[in-house]
Formats: structure tokens, sequence, C-alpha cells
């Protein structure tokens, strides 16, 4: 097709604001999917993706679509994540379009992380469109939304359209506004093929799965291709698109986007971010590429059996092969045995990946606190890079101890900002500037140290601003910090799963919610459990669960001893789920706990 | 260690925690015979039970299913003791309790059996007195539950304190060998005075036999029902409170513990009692009642038509069988004896587990203690405790 005649745009949207539901909608209004066969949400395939309502995973489709004068048109709607652990895809996804849809529910208004993403589609000099979306609902607010994104974008509200994904409603002028605002690519159909991977899957069958967006000459089946990064001779197995379902074609055009299976198995010769071009005729440079994507999170994951060792290391191969953000490497512990230690991007990607292992692996696992990358510099001058608490070294033995820092945005409706201002004060946040988008919402800017985020930070701002505000947040270096490693003893023994670094300030209401936490959800024993929180030797905090005193049932009603039994075995049951920790049996729930505590 | 209550005039025989008398207590042979009816069910209870009074007939029907039963089944025995258990037994005539017991002795055969019964103060008469000696019985167990009547009142009784120290004195009277009583310990509502006023009243009846049994939520219970809108539940550690009280004061008192819930005189054991915690051998006649015989557990019917029709028929009234091989006797024998004063002997389950680290926990904590050949639960409140991990080690996976 003639590349005045393609447009490659992406959605750009909050959880919930409606875009797989346009996404679907516009498959269905060009004919691409019949409604008999519309499931909802068609483009996203994880199972986790359709429960939680969000993308994790970039897409391309092909759609279709003929205007109202009979001309037709290729769009490739690129689908991106929509959650702040995952903008580093977004920005992958972004470099291979030309526009942007910003889709903004019109009772909710923008989002932070929609609105850095937006920002994020400017920069990278894509033409962007507004557009309103669930204009049909009772609490919808079109006028005042619209001027809302009108206000933060740039432009005039009447350039912003209004649909409703759902019901249809402004579906054909959505279509033609992407025809007519957004520009085509600009690409050399003659010069020598250059191809931008944005993304890759594993498929069982298939292998390495690349998506990628032709930006100059063309690729067609059979071709002799080499990877520029890697400089990996192969051969274009199959070539293709998906509409949305898969359709192997012969060429692929400039301008155009679609997938490409060379038949490799192994993830790292095809590289997110690599260029694509000819083995016989190569382009003299590559595209500008991606930094890689550094883990933000780190977190201890051990199975609940120990046996269970190897199968978590084979899952974590396999998750590995869709998500190369993923790292980890073994660890252990002297609580949790064998396990891992994994970096994430964020929490919610963390939490994902356990998921996915639990569910698709038929995992038990126990996480350990997560923790953040810490830096230490030695009294001799070395420096160490600190991923787990254990790794502290001595105090004695230390200069200084650096966190990571982030530069958080967060969009609320000004009622809330006073009490938005005491938790950035509570996670010893750095006020930054404040700009009002309307009378009723504001953008604010802080400076907060990465740990205080990771913990429950989402959580809270969302419980004190009734789920109104937003988040968005990015990397911001380190700074020196008074950090100090929190301990929890079990029965005098130090449990590794449980410590953490802390700012010192901080420490002591740390230990004390631990402590009294673990008290409630560690069940009474054989003997009584003292549980502390100590920084060093200095115990700062200690509670007790003391040792079970009754049990034992009443009486073996008329020689019914096979019910006896059975009850025992259940409770037996019961207690499958505990870890010992020396000579303490441990709840799973004590371990999550752990991640869920907080400052209240 | 001379104990003041060995000296007690209705002292002599062996000590009840003895183990040799508990390995004897193995080898014995017992029939249990359920008496289902009951005046109501009192609100904690999930026995299986039949809630009504029984007409002459209706008894009648019973007595002779159970007399049929009786003929029905295999060659056991002689039998070492009777019991009759409920429900309630003393709601049927004395002269239906007769023609069981000889039914049995009859058709088994008996080595001077211990035949004892339960019976509610409410019923007590000297009429009945009169007819259960005549009948055979030599035991009787009272179900006294407290000494107080706000605890009686709340536990759904319709006796009073006054109507057991009646049947106490009553018993005596007669001339019964061995006369207990039955408590239940930890009622939310009772207070520890209330408990220590029973403790006392109980102990200074001169009875030689005391049966504690901790109040437990059973579900679909009254009790069950009035926990889960609200109402105070029975607390673990008041209990346990309790229980040690009564220990203390029983032991000065000359009455043992020889099982968790059992307690007596030495000489004064319930023969039944100790024979089902030490893994004897037993059958079970009428409604509900299990059988443990030739590594075979056997259950009745649960309802009362279904277990009238099939005696009548001429069938078993048999509801279920469970087969235990030699290794699940031995894991049975194991989890009962964790319960008896006198420990369970070394078995091969008994020292893989003692050898397990579970087991090795709990002989470091001193709750289980060891000797050449047996393995004791120091403290009968956490029998369970030891009674799972020593499950999970014999692997009662069945």
């Amino acid at each position: 097709m003639d590349q005045a005649r393609i447009r490659n745009f992406s959605i750009i949207a909050h959880i919930d604001h409606g875009k797989s539901t346009l996404a679907d909608r516009l498959l269905e209004r060009t004919g691409a999917i019949s409604e008999r066969d519309m499931r909802s949400q068609l483009l996203d395939e994880m199972d986790l993706e359709r429960e939680r309502g969000i993308t994790i995973k970039a897409n391309a489709v092909r759609i279709d679509h003929i205007t109202a004068d009979g001309t037709p048109y290729e769009l490739n709607l690129i689908d991106t994540p929509g959650h702040v652990d995952f903008s580093y895809e977004v920005s992958r996804s972004l470099e291979a379009c030309e526009g942007a849809l910003l889709l903004v529910d019109a009772s909710q208004g923008v989002e932070a992380q929609t609105l850095a993403n937006a920002y994020m589609a400017i920069e990278a000099g894509l033409e962007v469109i507004p557009v309103v979306n669930k204009i049909d609902l009772p609490a919808a607010e079109p006028d005042r939304v619209a001027a809302e994104v009108a206000s933060v974008i740039g432009g005039d509200a009447s350039e912003v359209l209004r649909v409703s994904a759902k019901s249809g409603i402004g579906i054909d002028e959505l279509l033609d506004a992407i025809v007519t605002r957004l520009p085509p690519p600009e690409g050399d159909p003659d010069a020598p093929l250059r191809a931008l991977v944005f993304d890759s899957y594993y498929d069982t069958y298939r292998g390495v799965v690349a998506l990628v967006r032709i930006v100059d000459g063309r690729i067609a089946k059979g071709d002799a291709i080499r990877f520029m990064a890697t400089r990996e001779d192969l051969t274009a197995d199959e070539i293709g698109v998906r509409r949305p379902s898969i359709e192997p074609i012969g060429e692929l055009h400039a301008g155009e986007a679609g997938y490409l299976i060379t038949g490799v198995k192994d993830i790292d010769l095809i590289r997110v971010g690599d260029t694509v071009t000819h083995t016989d005729r190569p382009a003299s440079t590559g595209l500008a590429g991606y930094a890689e994507p550094k883990p933000m999170v780190f977190a201890g994951l051990f199975p609940t059996d120990g046996d269970d060792f190897e199968r978590l290391r084979e899952a974590l191969d396999k998750l590995r092969l869709n998500d190369s953000s993923l790292v980890y490497q073994a660890e252990t512990s002297r609580a949790l045995g064998f396990g891992f230690r994994a970096g994430f991007l964020g929490l919610l990607h963390m939490e994902i990946v356990r998921e996915r292992l639990e569910r698709e692996y038929d995992l038990d696992l126990v996480s350990t606190a997560p923790s953040v990358e810490y830096r230490a510099t030695l009294a001799d001058g070395s420096t160490a890079v600190i991923q787990s608490p254990q790794d502290l070294p001595d105090p004695a033995s230390l200069t200084v101890v650096e966190e990571p820092y982030v530069k958080v945005m967060i969009i609320s409706p000004s009622e809330y900002i006073g009490t938005v201002m005491e938790l950035i004060q509570a996670k010893r946040g750095e006020m930054g500037d404040m700009t009002y988008l309307s009378p009723e919402r504001v953008e604010l800017h802080y400076l907060v140290p990465l740990a205080e985020i990771v913990f429950d930070f989402f959580d809270q701002l969302k419980s004190r601003t009734r789920g109104y505000a937003s988040l968005d947040y990015e990397p911001d270096g380190y700074r020196p910090s008074d950090l100090v490693r929190v301990e929890i003893l079990l029965n005098g023994q130090s449990v590794d799963a449980f410590s953490t670094i802390v700012h010192k300030d901080k420490a002591y209401a740390y230990g004390k919610s631990m402590v009294s936490k673990l008290r409630e959800l560690i069940p009474r024993q054989l003997f009584d459990v003292p549980i502390q929180a100590a920084i060093g030797s200095r115990v700062i905090s200690r509670e007790t669960v003391k040792a079970k005193r009754k049990d034992v049932t009443a009486k073996c009603y008329g020689g019914d001893i096979t019910r006896k039994r059975k009850l025992l075995e259940r409770q037996k049951e019961g207690k499958k789920r505990m870890k010992m920790v020396g000579s303490v049996e441990v709840p799973q729930e004590a371990f999550v706990a752990a991640l869920r505590i907080s400052d209240e | 260690m001379p104990n003041p209550g060995e000296d007690h005039p209705l002292s002599g025989g062996p000590h009840p925690g003895d183990p040799g008398l508990a390995d004897l207590a193995h080898t014995w042979k017992s029939a249990y015979v359920h008496i289902p009816f009951c005046r109501r069910r009192c609100p904690y209870c999930d026995f299986a039970i039949v809630d009504r009074v029984p007409d002459r007939a209706a008894e009648r029907r019973y007595v002779v299913a159970v007399i049929a039963e009786i003929r029905m089944e295999p060659d056991f025995g002689p039998l070492d003791a009777i019991n009759f258990g409920g429900g309630t037994p003393s709601l049927v005539d004395p002269s239906s309790i007769g023609a069981i017991v000889d039914a049995l002795e009859d058709r088994f055969g008996c080595s001077a059996p211990e035949v004892s019964i339960e019976v509610n103060p409410e019923d007590w008469t000297e009429d009945l007195a009169e007819g259960l000696r005549t009948a055979g019985v030599d035991r009787i167990s009272i179900g006294a539950q407290s000494m107080h009547d706000d605890v009686l009142g709340a536990l759904g009784r319709l006796h009073a304190a006054d109507q057991i120290r009646t049947t106490v004195a009553g018993a005596r009277a007669a001339g019964f060998r061995s006369v207990g009583i039955d408590l239940i310990v930890g009622h939310p509502t009772e207070s520890d005075d209330a408990w220590s006023e029973t403790v006392a009243a109980v102990l200074a009846m001169d009875v030689d036999h005391v049966s504690t049994y901790g109040l437990t939520v059973e579900p679909g219970t009254v009790l069950a029902a009035e926990v889960r809108a609200g109402a105070p539940g029975p607390d673990d550690d008041v209990q346990a409170d309790r229980y040690d009280f009564f220990l203390r004061h029983a032991a000065a008192a000359g009455i043992h513990r020889y099982e968790v819930s059992n307690h007596a005189r030495p000489g004064h054991h319930c023969r039944y009692n100790l024979s089902t915690w030490a893994h004897g051998e037993y059958v079970g006649f009428g409604m509900a009642a299990h059988g443990h015989r030739w590594g075979r557990r056997t259950r009745n019917h649960r309802r009362l038509d279904r277990y009238l029709e099939a005696v009548e028929a001429g069938v078993a009234p048999i509801l279920g069988v469970e087969e235990l091989d030699t290794a699940a006797r031995e894991r049975d024998r194991l989890m009962l004896g964790l319960r008896l004063a006198a420990g369970t002997p070394r078995t091969s389950a008994a020292d893989r587990f003692l050898a397990s680290p579970e087991g090795k926990r709990f002989v470091d904590a001193g709750l289980v203690r060891t000797t050449a050949d047996r393995l004791v639960v120091m403290d009968p409140m956490r029998a369970d405790m030891v009674a799972r991990a020593a499950l999970s080690v014999s692997g009662g996976d069945c």
C-alpha cells in the first residue's frame, strides 16, 4: 500500500478508560471482525490481562478501512500497556507510530499516567488526537473533560472527539480523524531495509515472534536478514500481520507494521529495539534503539515446598521468554531455603509475575518484602550495589549509603491537595511545583525515595483521594540517606525474609508494626515465641506469641476412631501452607503481610 | 510416692495410669451398646440420638433389634467390659438393660465383665438403682456436667445440683462398685468460682471416677449457631486453666488422670474407656454404634429407621467398614495412646515418629518423654498437637 494511505497509531489511556473496548469497536466497525466473533478485549490475550483489564504486552493489528469516498486505508493499531511499571514498553510502541489517540474517560478526566504517556508521545513527535470516551454515561462531563484535555496537551476543546466505545457513538468520526489528522509514514521505500523490532514474544511452536515496523525499504518472505545489534544473520521464514487473527503475507513495505518469524528459539538473539536489515544490502546505520529497562524493585521468590525449586527455575525461564525485563538469580535464605532474587519494573510487574508463576505453573510461593537497589560506599573507598537487605555491610564499615529517588507526578482533585501533601511528607518526599489544570484539578510534582513508592504508596494515594488521584514517576538518580537494616527475629533467630532497609526515622515504626502484625499472624505454638525487631544488636520492639495451652478434642463419640483421625488429618492439611522458620511455624500470609505493611 | 487418696476405703487395685494396665487393656474385649433416646437434645450435642422418650412398644422394638444384632455377630469375646452409652440409657427400663446384658453373656461369654452405664440425674429413682443392680450393672457414670445450677441451666440440662447429690448417694447405697461423675469444662458463662465450687463439690462426694470433657462447639448444634451469631464461645486458655485446676485438686484427693478426659481412684478406671484408648477391641450394637475387631472398623446406620429395618430384615445394620492393615493399626494405636497417662509402647510407628524432626521437636520441648519402651505426652491438653505430627510421619493418608 502507498504510504500516503497508511496510518500507524496507538491508544494511550488509563486503566478502565476503555482502551480495549475502543479497539474492539474499531475492529468491529471496519469489519475486521464480525459481531458474532466479538469477544471482549480481543487484543488482550493473557488471562491475567483480561482479568485485570490491563494490557501488559504490546500488540499490532492491521485494520482495513474504506473512507466515505471509497478510498481504502491501512490502519495499524499498535496497542500499548497502560501502567507505570510498563512505561518503557509504551515508549517502544510509540516509536512505531506517527500518531496516538489520547483516550480519556468523560467522568474521570485526565490521569497522571495517561498524561505522562501523552507527553511522551508529543515529545516523540507524534500527532495526538484527544478523545473523550464514555460520553453516554450518566456521570459523564464531556465538556469539562474536553476542556481539561485541551488545556493539558494544548489545542482547542473543539478538536477533542467525543465517543462511546461501548455503544459505538462517534466511531465513524474517529476513523475519519485518524485518516485526516494523523500523518502518514515517511520512510524511503527504495532505501535499504530498516525495520524496528518494537516488541517480541515467544510462541512454543514458532519460536520468537518479532513485532516490526518497516521504516525504509521492504521485506519479503525468504529474505536473508540481519539483526544489526546482535549481528545475527537469519532468514525471514514467515512474515505477516494480525487482523486480529494471524495472517501470513508475502511482503511488508515501508510504513507498515507486522510480525516476523525466523525460527529462532533463543529470545536473546532477537532484541527489542534492534534494527532488521538485509544481509546482502545492509543499511549503513541502525535506527535509534532503546535503552534496556532497568529493574527498580527486587524481592526474593521462594517455593513453599523446597522440592519445587527446579520447577520455579523452569517457570521463570519460560516467563522470561516473553518478558525480557524480568531478571533473577538464585538466592539462599536461612529462613526460606533455596529461591531466587528477582528484579521487576515495579510492584505491579512483581505481582503479575508472582501470580503467573502460581497460576500458570502451579507453584506455591513465598515472596519477601520488596526492596530497591541501594548503593553503599565503604570505608576503603570501594562501592557495593545492595539488592537485598542481607547484603548491606556492617554500619561500621560504611561511609555512605545512597538510595534511588524518583520524580513523581500526581494529578488529583484540588480538594485533596492537603492529604496528598501529608502523604508525601510521610514518605520523605520533597515538594516540587504545582499546576492547576482547572480549578478542580491539580498537577503536583515531587521528589520521593523510590523505596517509599514501592511499598504501598499507590494504595494510600488512592484511599486518601477516594480513588481520584493518579500517579506517574520516573527515576531521578541517587541521593545519600540515613538508612539502617531492621531485622526481625523469631525465637531469637533472625528471619532474613522479614529484614528490610529503612530510613532511620522510620525504623522504630516499621519494627513495631511488623512485630505486632506478626504476633497476630503467627499461630500459637508448642512454646512461647518471642518476636523482636532489632537494628544490629539493639532490640527496638518485642512481643510474644504465647504457647498454645489447649490442643485436644474432648471425646471420641461411641468409639468413632475414624472420625477423630480424619479430623486430625484435616487439621494437618491446613498446616501444610506453613513454612518452618527455625522451629517456628509461620503461615504464608505472614510473608504476604510483610508486603502490605503500612505506617497507619 | 504415697498418695493420701490411696488410703481411701474404696481404693485398691492398680493406679489407673499404670503402663502395665494400659497394655493389658489393649488385649481386652468390650461391647458397646448405644441407647439413642434423649428427652431432648442438649444445645452443644452432635451425637447420634433420637430426641424423644420411647413408649413401651418403641423401647421393646429397639431392645429386640439390639438383641437380634448381638445374635448375628460372629464369634467375639469373652467380654471384659460392657458399656451402655447414649443418648440416655437411663431412659429405658432396667429390665431392657438386663435383657441385653444376658444376650451378650449368652453370645460371647464373659470373664467377670465390668458392666457400666451412663445415667442422668433426673432419671434417678431407687427402682432404677435396684433394676440396674439386678441387670448386673456395677459401674454408674452420672451425667452431672456441673454442680452449679446456673451453669446447668446454661448447658440446657434438665437436672439441678441437688439431684446429682441424691444420685451419687443413691448409687453408693445401692452398692455399685464404681460411681463416676461426668463434667463439662469451660462453658463460656461459667466463672472460675463456679468451676472451683463444682470441683470441690464433686471431690467432696467421694466418687471413684470423674470424666472431664472440654465444651466443644460442634458444627450444626444450637451452640454453634449461637456462637456464629456472636455469643461467646469456649476459650482454650480458660479451659486449660480449669482443667489444670481440676487435675491438681483431683490428684490431691486420690483421683488420677489415666486418659485426657478420664480420671479415677486406683482400681476404678473404666475398663471400656481405657481399652478404647489403648486400641483394644470392641463390638458396637445399636444405632450408630462403632466396632473395632480383627483389624476392621465398622459403623452402624445413624438413622433409627434404617437401623431397625436392616436388623429386622436379618441384615447386619452396617453402614461402613474400614479395613486396617498392620501399619494402620500401629498408627491408630500410637494416635490413641498419646492420650493415655501411661503413654504408648515404642512400636516401629512410634520410633519413626520419635526419629522425625517433628518428634525431636516435641522431645526437646519436653512435651513428649520417652523411656526404653514407652512414649508419653506430658501435657494432656496438647495431645492432638503431637497426634497430628505423629500422623503426618506415620502416613495417615487414607
